[in-house]
């Protein structure tokens, strides 16, 4: 057996799994509270990426470092992604809160339609290129092989945000009432806690991390278009499928488990499916255990 | 258990210890229940006592975890129910009402009767695209018989109004009919007064006595409301956390201790 | 006041939001900026303006709602009605709207007549995704895979069999609705959003493999010369053939139009509906919900069917780039738009947004825009869509009953 390429594609999908995850959180925390499933969400991505691309692009003409260029944008990038993820919860969602369950699904696919086409009118439909920021520092060549600095660079970032957002939702108060609010809304209101503010910051939270893939995937693959959301979006939504819907443990492991099947699969048996594997994961999943792996089973009430 | 076996030879419902588990929780703990021809029974219980559960279990709804239910539908033979699905149950004759209303809010009263008579009509698709004169007949009495079920509940001037600007008392009783619409011989009504008046729950009690000298059917009942019970029942059930604590005639039951002390207790002395 | 002080706001949160796309424009040959703050002026002074319009629907929304509760009847909605329910106003206006159509390709030029023909094409796919989505309540977000399983069905039986369109037709349908069924099974159980993305993973797997699977559908490049529909083995020109396959998608419009408003007043349509308001209680009122979503499935899909051989037929030329969730999202936008469950509601919605672009010039850019746009503001604004699905009328023969009926307040806004 080839060690060697195995490695490579070992790491590969811990790179690609990582951006999933890192999408797959923003779904999972919003379906988690709002039991929505966030479609126009990939583009937020997206827009995370086309916004670090043009500060990117801004910066360098006036002659930024490269690593000052790469923290500015994403910054920007992070900050724009969190106030588009409240804009949109506040335009297509909020007044929909107690429409059929259906209603806000396809206000949510408008939205993407939307966000899209404003990208393309605003911008560009054509690829455009990224600039590469990433340094490849010394202590990096002994691994050089099989992946690049890019690629640790997502590894790293996701696994330190994603830490982070354990230990928010976990040890403070807004992440407490964030886990109430999802138990209960109607209780947790009765306590007290404020629902909107809730939902706002699981966009915020959602999107943000969606911004740091977007930067950190733009970055590692070099190009960017209106379009990359919503491919990257279904997958991501099927990593949070996968891991459990709802469960935020279980969008990361989802995310890693896709980004593996995805990367072995195209190794070791063929590329011209990458896209259909997703989705008839999907489609499997959905259908034999649509709890996922560390969600729970639902009865319905009658 | 003499006595029951030679009961269960009239029985139309016969539930022998049914279980139910959701996942750890036992909601259901062998629980048995006959319900005899022109029979009203009534099923009691404190909040949370598997009342609800128990008709889930017998109308499809779920599939019970241990147990057996029976029913004898008007042709007489006997047919196990349990894990059949919900829309056989309703076929086989068993027809049930919901504790929180569940009508076709956007469709017509009409409509929601008509609905009632899908299991006892034919019409497919090639007549419904054809609408040859066979499906035109069928449809046409689908709407006599539902139009004569509304004004047998008194809801006939609001044929044409969506059901969901019914008052509330007129959407139990819409969903009174639409269940007879399949013509049962168990009609099973979960908390049929739950939120109404005394005026309304005397009229509905009037009602269930009529419809079961009218449809010649037998009627299984949750209710909270103690008077209603009392007067309507030929015997009662009581269940508590899941169990069945004791059944009888009304008046067996309002002095059985263990009743009095879990259930009746703080009502009739309140 | 208060309104003016939250619109400002609103304008400034909207010229910060879109401050990065809309007005800087990186060009990188050049290395230059392009500063468009024009553009920022533009979003300030718009979304000042729409935020008074939004709060100002807002509130109507909550005032219609009040009202429908009383019992009021919009005067708009009552021409409206009128039109539609008596016979002596809808005759006359259907006969008109029928001789406009049947004259219009020798009034227009070829090219508009090609306009129609595919407006008429997403008529016939509105209504059937209309069955799906609007009658029965399952959100299928893949509708375009049956599209093109009877477009593929016509395009590789004609190049490979030399099979005729009329003796495809049937097969394409029947193909569709098959697929519909395969999907149907698996999904029964699921709930209505994961269903809608089911669905739509679905739709992605055929196209997928219509683009992979070279040896089957010639992959990416498609599939070209495809045979126009014969008239009796005659050699048609072009524009001949045009008005052709107009007349022929102009009758299978007004077929569909005809068999779904049969089959939405019949005993399975009304199933479906009650499928769609509530499965518990549909169940427990003896329908079979398999069967029924089954039969859903596959009648809306073999509506889809159908078009998709028209289609075929129509472009001559077919490729899986014409297959994509857009076009799915876009037949869906139709349905929202023009009222889910409503014949007539579809009808418009697919006019409205293929031809108002096509010829508000100005509108065309935007077109995709506008589609995204209308569906937020239908599902916020006026979930029922533009036209509200018709009441069917019922003969009851009760002297006290029809008697009471003009006593009773009409219910439900435009019931």
């Amino acid at each position: 057996m080839d060690w060697q390429y195995f490695w490579e594609l070992f790491f590969g999908g811990l790179t690609r799994g990582s951006i999933y995850a890192l999408i797959a959180l923003g779904y999972t925390m919003v379906y988690g509270i709002i039991e929505l499933i966030n479609f126009a969400h990939g583009e937020v991505y997206m827009l995370g990426a086309f916004t670090a691309l043009i500060v990117a692009g801004a910066l360098g003409i006036y002659g930024f470092p490269a690593v000052a260029i790469l923290i500015i944008a994403a910054a920007v990038a992070v900050i724009y992604c969190a106030a588009y993820g409240v804009t949109l919860e506040k335009i297509a969602y909020k007044p929909l809160r107690d429409a059929p369950r259906l209603s806000p699904l396809i206000s949510a696919i408008g939205m993407s339609i939307f966000l899209q086409n404003y990208v393309i009118l605003a911008q560009t439909s054509d690829f455009m290129p990224f600039p590469n920021l990433v340094p490849q520092p010394e202590f990096l060549e002994p691994i050089a092989h099989i992946m690049g600095a890019s690629e640790v660079l997502i590894i790293v970032t996701s696994a330190v945000s994603m830490a982070a957002l354990t230990l928010f939702i976990k040890y403070t108060r807004m992440g407490k009432a964030m886990r109430a609010t999802a138990q209960n809304r109607k209780m947790a209101m009765l306590l007290g806690i404020d629902a909107d503010k809730v939902i706002s910051l699981t966009f915020v939270i959602g999107s943000s991390l969606a911004a740091v893939g977007g930067v950190l995937i733009a970055s590692h693959v070099g190009q960017v278009n209106f379009a990359i959301g919503f491919i990257a979006g279904i997958k991501a939504f099927t990593a949070a499928v996968l891991g459990g819907i709802g469960s935020i443990p279980g969008a990361m492991l989802g995310g890693l488990v896709l980004g593996w099947c995805e990367s072995f699969a195209t190794g070791y048996i063929s590329s011209d499916y990458e896209d259909a594997l997703a989705f008839a994961l999907l489609v499997l999943i959905l259908i034999f255990r649509p709890s996922g792996i560390l969600g729970k089973a639902k009865t319905q009430k009658v | 258990m003499s006595a029951t076996t030679a009961n269960a030879a009239a029985a139309v419902l016969d539930v022998r210890s049914i279980s139910m588990n959701f996942g750890g929780l036992r909601a259901l703990n062998e629980v048995d229940l006959q319900v005899r021809q022109g029979e009203i029974v009534a099923l009691i219980g404190p909040n949370g006592a598997g009342k609800t559960t128990f008709f889930n279990c017998i109308t499809g709804i779920y599939v019970p975890t241990e147990g057996t239910v029976h029913v004898t539908p008007r042709d007489g033979r006997t047919v196990t129910v349990n894990g059949l699905k919900a829309s056989q149950v309703t076929a086989l004759g068993m027809s049930r009402t919901f504790q929180n209303i569940r009508l076709f809010p956007t469709m017509s009263v009409l409509e929601n009767v008509m609905i009632g008579r899908h299991c006892r009509t034919r019409a497919g698709i090639l007549g419904a695209l054809l609408r040859d004169p066979k499906t035109r007949a069928e449809e046409q009495r689908i709407v006599e018989e539902s139009y004569a079920l509304l004004k047998s509940v008194n809801l006939h001037q609001h044929y044409k109004d969506e059901a969901r600007n019914l008052p509330y008392g007129a959407q139990r009783r819409l969903e009174i009919a639409r269940a007879l619409a399949t013509e049962p011989f168990l009609l099973c009504l979960d908390e049929p007064a739950a939120g109404m008046n005394p005026q309304e729950t005397h009229e509905l009690k009037e009602l269930v006595i009529q419809i079961r000298e009218r449809h010649e059917l037998s009627v299984l009942l949750i209710e909270h409301d103690m008077s209603m019970v009392m007067s309507l029942s030929d015997r009662i059930y009581v269940m508590e956390y899941g169990s069945k604590i004791a059944e009888g005639t009304p008046e067996e039951v309002s002095k059985n201790p263990r009743v009095i002390k879990a259930y009746l207790g703080e009502e009739s002395h309140a | 006041m208060q309104g003016l002080k939250k619109s400002i706001l609103v304008s400034l949160w909207f010229m910060f939001l879109t401050f990065p796309l809309m007005v800087i424009r990186i060009d990188s040959l050049n290395g230059t900026i392009d500063w468009r703050w024009e553009n920022m002026l533009g979003m300030g002074v718009g979304t000042f303006v729409l935020s008074f319009v939004w709060r100002f629907m807002l509130a109507r929304k909550e005032a219609g709602r009040a009202a429908a509760a009383g019992g009021a009847l919009s005067a708009r909605g009552a021409w409206f009605e009128r039109l539609r329910s008596d016979p002596k106003a809808a005759v006359p206006a259907l006969a008109v709207l029928l001789a406009a159509f049947l004259v219009l390709p020798w009034v227009v030029s070829t090219y508009q007549t090609n306009i129609m023909i595919s407006a008429l094409l997403y008529v016939m796919l509105g209504l059937g995704l209309n069955i799906v989505v609007g009658l029965s309540g399952q959100l299928v977000l893949g509708y375009v895979a049956f599209y093109a399983v009877g477009a593929y069905s016509y395009a590789i039986l004609n190049s490979n069999f030399g099979l005729g369109f009329w003796s495809v037709l049937p097969i394409g349908g029947a193909m569709a609705a098959l697929f519909g069924i395969l999907l149907g099974f698996p999904v029964l159980r699921l709930r209505g959003d994961y269903l809608a993305i089911v669905t739509l993973g679905f739709g992605e797997i055929i196209r997928l493999v219509l683009e992979n699977w070279s040896s089957f559908s010639q992959g990416p490049s498609g599939i070209a010369n495809i045979d126009r529909p014969g008239l009796f083995g005659m050699q048609l020109s072009v524009s001949d053939a045009t008005t052709y396959i107009y007349y022929l998608i102009l009758a299978a419009v007004i077929v569909t139009i005809l068999a779904v408003t049969r089959l939405k007043n019949s005993r399975i349509g009304r199933a479906w509906q009650a499928l769609r308001e509530d499965e518990i209680a549909c169940q427990a009122m003896g329908i079979d919900i398999t069967t029924t979503k089954l039969t859903a499935f596959a009648l809306g899909a073999c509506w889809a069917g159908f078009a998709g051989v028209i289609f075929a037929a129509k472009t001559t030329f077919i490729n899986p780039a014409s297959f994509t969730f857009l076009e799915s999202a876009m037949v869906l936008a139709m349905v929202v738009l023009g009222g889910m469950g409503s014949v007539i509601g579809v009808s418009v919605g697919a006019l409205v947004l293929i031809l108002l672009p096509e010829y508000l010039r100005a509108f065309s850019e935007y077109r995709m825009l506008i589609f995204g746009a209308t569906m937020v503001l239908m599902m916020v604004f006026r979930p029922q869509g533009l036209v509200s699905p018709g009441r069917t009328k019922y003969n009851v023969t009760d002297a006290e009953g029809a008697g009471a009926d003009a006593a009773r307040p009409a219910a439900g806004g435009n019931a």
